[in-house]
């Protein structure tokens, strides 16, 4: 890879890194649920962002692209039935509160 | 042709969906296990011996995106023999009809997702299936919608999403460095710039989503929650099938497709056999008796791993076989604790007591399926132990092949406290009222007691057959 | 390409604003801001159809998801979470300021120019792959539309048995 491919890479994985720290720190740092969706929704794109970076640099924006279509559909679905599962948790224990659901141990 | 493994799934959920004004209900479960049957029908179909032409062939259909080979004729024949006795268990365990029907479109969906992991050839489409199974199996441990169904999802969810991560950036820098993703191109890359340090960090990275896909250690934390937590069914189909494929099979995939570097092995007997340990002795303290079940599988998955982490054609082939094999008795012990759950309305060994008298079969097909996990001859598990330990020691792993050896003692230990707890203590009050199960649970508890004392009798004729052309996929 | 950077900011930020918010709504509101500002620098890379759709599905969609589960989730002390969040939160105060020096440090070290793309090969149009080559991914795409669907029906279900 030629110098300037490499210093495009270096910009966008120094900001995918950033958004996955920001991410995992959402996840790790948060007792409501809905934080830690949205933390998850901050990964994925971090990961979207590298894999348009990667078909920028390597000159295969059509194939980048139908993989970044086929991941934003999944994000979606699991975006959705995360919240389902939040829902029916708040139902049955009447707040989003993470550190209640520690009954299973051993 | 291969195209129909998939696409008549699919094209089953649609029709049973349709709007009809009395909707097919009442089909579904039939039609779920002709689904199943004919997924295992197409499999044998392709299969040399029975007719089908050579195997490593490619479908058209979907623009050459499909092919099976030996590994994935093993594979697929888990998947229907563990989907059709989830499928009885479920028929007989969730009551209401309107509930059935969903949880038999789940399966099928799930079932159409560890096909695709299994015939995919191309490393993202890899990753999309192996979201399908996922996202069907937090639904389905969620099924039940109690809170500690609940929380195992969310522990599973959480897990899982990492791992998309890691395999997401992987396969990202795979592309950065092959051009292409699919399995062929990632081969040709690895040829010709071999210890690049993006590729050999995008393989760790790949390696770490599988390890917690399937459930080594250290990324084991979610799945004895999960499997306790599910309901019966899913308790099958998770244990049965969906942790091995989505973790073991493609573990092996990968394994086969970037060589077998030292390194890589040596993590992965590390890992193996850490998980064998953790798993067996956190097993031998549980009361409950799906989270002991649970543990017993993270134990028999580090011996597959460390079957895979010997890096030979013999550890391969053990590796396989004892795949297989795990997927039978570990079925039939979860189709035996969903039984004894109906029937003695409690999953704690402590209060069940007694049961030899009063499920005679149930207990007869656990002793079976407890001594094929021992690995005690004739039966399956003895064989591919053996090969196991025998493949470790011939690598030159010494270490690793007594403490293979030494850990089949730990599993027959457990599973011996198992069956006193709950078959021969003296009974309890309230195991009076205890009966046989139904016929659901029974028929498939036998049915599978039979494959596994089968295949430990028929032993060299599996082994020319069936086991030995896996060492292919190892020849690039 | 200073545009980009500039983006990458905006997108950065507002991660940061979303991680840091003390409600949950305006941490909806920055995953909102943050995925328009994906899709526009999606779009000047190159891939405009990914970036419609990322515009259309996480930006539209999931804000309008996110809201809604929260309205039907919603907490009775409301207010007792903001204050603990907030105390919580107050002790990394600094962390994201730390992150935005040290990147603008970066920035200011070395901008490279844009990629003056040496055309050894054509690049194939999204449409042209989606529809010949990655077929299996558009059949994956259907299998997991139909799960989610089950799955939604399966998990949002108001049965009047529960208040048993």
């Amino acid at each position: 890879m030629n110098g300037e491919a490499i210093g495009l890479l270096s910009i966008y994985g120094f900001f995918t890194i950033l958004l996955l720290i920001a991410g995992l720190f959402c996840i790790l740092m948060t007792r409501n649920f809905l934080r830690a969706i949205i933390g998850i929704e901050i990964l994925i794109k971090a990961v979207t962002l590298y894999f348009i970076a990667v078909g920028r640099i390597t000159n295969k924006t059509g194939l980048a692209e139908a993989m970044v279509i086929t991941i934003i559909v999944i994000e979606v679905v699991v975006v959705v039935i995360a919240g389902g599962i939040a829902l029916r948790v708040f139902r049955n224990n009447d707040s989003l509160d993470v550190r209640k659901l520690r009954r299973l141990k051993g | 042709m291969l195209s129909l493994l998939v696409l008549i799934p699919l094209f089953g959920i649609m029709v049973l969906n349709l709007p009809f004004k009395n909707p097919p209900r009442r089909f579904s479960f039939w039609f779920a296990v002709l689904v199943f049957t004919a997924e295992i029908l197409l499999a044998i179909y392709h299969y040399p011996i029975f007719g089908g032409q050579d195997l490593a062939r490619m479908d058209s259909f979907f623009g050459g995106g499909f092919s099976i080979d030996y590994l994935s004729f093993i594979v697929l024949t888990c998947i229907g023999i563990v989907s059709l006795s989830s499928l009885l268990v479920a028929r007989y365990t969730i009551a209401d009809g309107k509930e059935l029907f969903r949880f038999i479109n789940l399966i099928i969906i799930t079932s159409i997702g560890m096909s695709g992991i299994v015939i995919a050839k191309d490393m993202f489409s890899l990753y999309v299936f192996l979201e399908i199974t996922a996202v069907a199996s937090f639904v389905m441990i969620a099924f039940n919608k109690d809170i500690e169904a609940l929380e195992g999802t969310f522990k599973y969810m959480m897990l899982s999403t990492i791992a998309t991560i890691f395999m997401l950036i992987s396969i990202a820098s795979i592309l950065l460095v092959a051009r292409d993703t699919s399995f062929s191109a990632v081969q040709e890359a690895l040829k010709t710039s071999h210890s690049h340090p993006v590729m050999i960090a995008s393989i760790g990275l790949f390696l770490a989503g599988l390890f917690i896909k399937g459930g080594i250690f250290p990324f084991h934390g979610w799945l004895p929650d999960a499997y306790s937590a599910a309901p019966a069914p899913t308790s099958i189909l998770l244990a049965g099938i969906v942790t091995k494929t989505a973790g073991l099979y493609t573990l092996m995939r990968m394994i086969a497709l970037f060589g077998s570097n030292d390194s890589i092995n040596g993590v992965i007997l590390l890992f193996g056999a850490a998980s064998i340990l953790v798993g067996a002795f956190a097993a031998m303290g549980q009361d409950n008796l799906k989270r002991m079940l649970a543990y017993s599988s993270i134990s028999q998955v580090g011996y597959i791993a460390l079957g895979i982490g010997t890096g030979t054609i013999l550890g391969m082939v053990g590796a396989a076989f004892h795949l297989f094999n795990h997927s039978v008795f570990k079925s039939l012990l979860f189709v035996n604790s969903a039984a004894i759950e109906k029937q003695a309305g409690t999953n704690s060994m402590k209060s069940m007591g007694a049961l030899a008298w009063r499920m005679p079969i149930t207990e007869t097909t656990s002793i079976i399926g407890m001594l094929s996990a021992g690995g005690m001859p004739p039966l399956a598990g003895f064989w591919s132990k053996l090969i196991i330990i025998f493949a470790l020691w011939q690598a030159g792993r010494r270490g690793y092949s007594t403490l293979a050896l030494f850990a089949g003692i730990l599993t027959l230990a457990y599973f011996l406290i198992m069956q006193r707890n709950i078959f021969f203590r003296k009974p309890d009050a309230n195991a009076e009222k205890v009966t046989e199960a139904g016929f659901g649970f029974v028929f498939t508890a036998v049915v599978l007691a039979a494959i596994t004392i089968g295949t430990g009798l028929l032993f060299p004729i599996f082994f020319n057959d069936f086991i030995i052309p896996i060492k292919e996929i190892l020849i690039h | 390409m200073a545009i980009n950077i500039l983006l990458l900011f905006i997108m950065l930020i507002a991660a940061l604003w979303t991680v840091m918010g003390r409600s949950l709504l305006k941490a909806t509101i920055g995953l909102a801001v943050t995925s328009a500002a994906l899709s526009v620098i999606i779009f000047r890379l190159n891939s405009p159809i990914a970036a419609v759709f990322e515009l259309s599905v996480c930006t539209g969609l999931m804000t309008v998801v996110f809201v809604s589960t929260i309205s039907l989730t919603k907490p009775l002390t409301h207010k007792d979470i903001i204050r603990l969040s907030a105390k919580r939160m107050k002790r990394f105060w600094y962390l994201p300021v730390v992150i935005v020096m040290a990147a603008i440090g970066l920035m200011l070290i070395h901008i490279p120019k844009d990629l003056a793309l040496s055309i050894a090969e054509k690049a194939l149009d999204v449409r042209q792959v989606l529809w010949n080559t990655r077929q299996m991914d558009l059949f994956g795409q259907i299998v997991l539309l139909i799960a989610g669907a089950i799955g939604v029906v399966i998990l949002f279900e108001e049965r009047k048995k529960d208040e048993w």
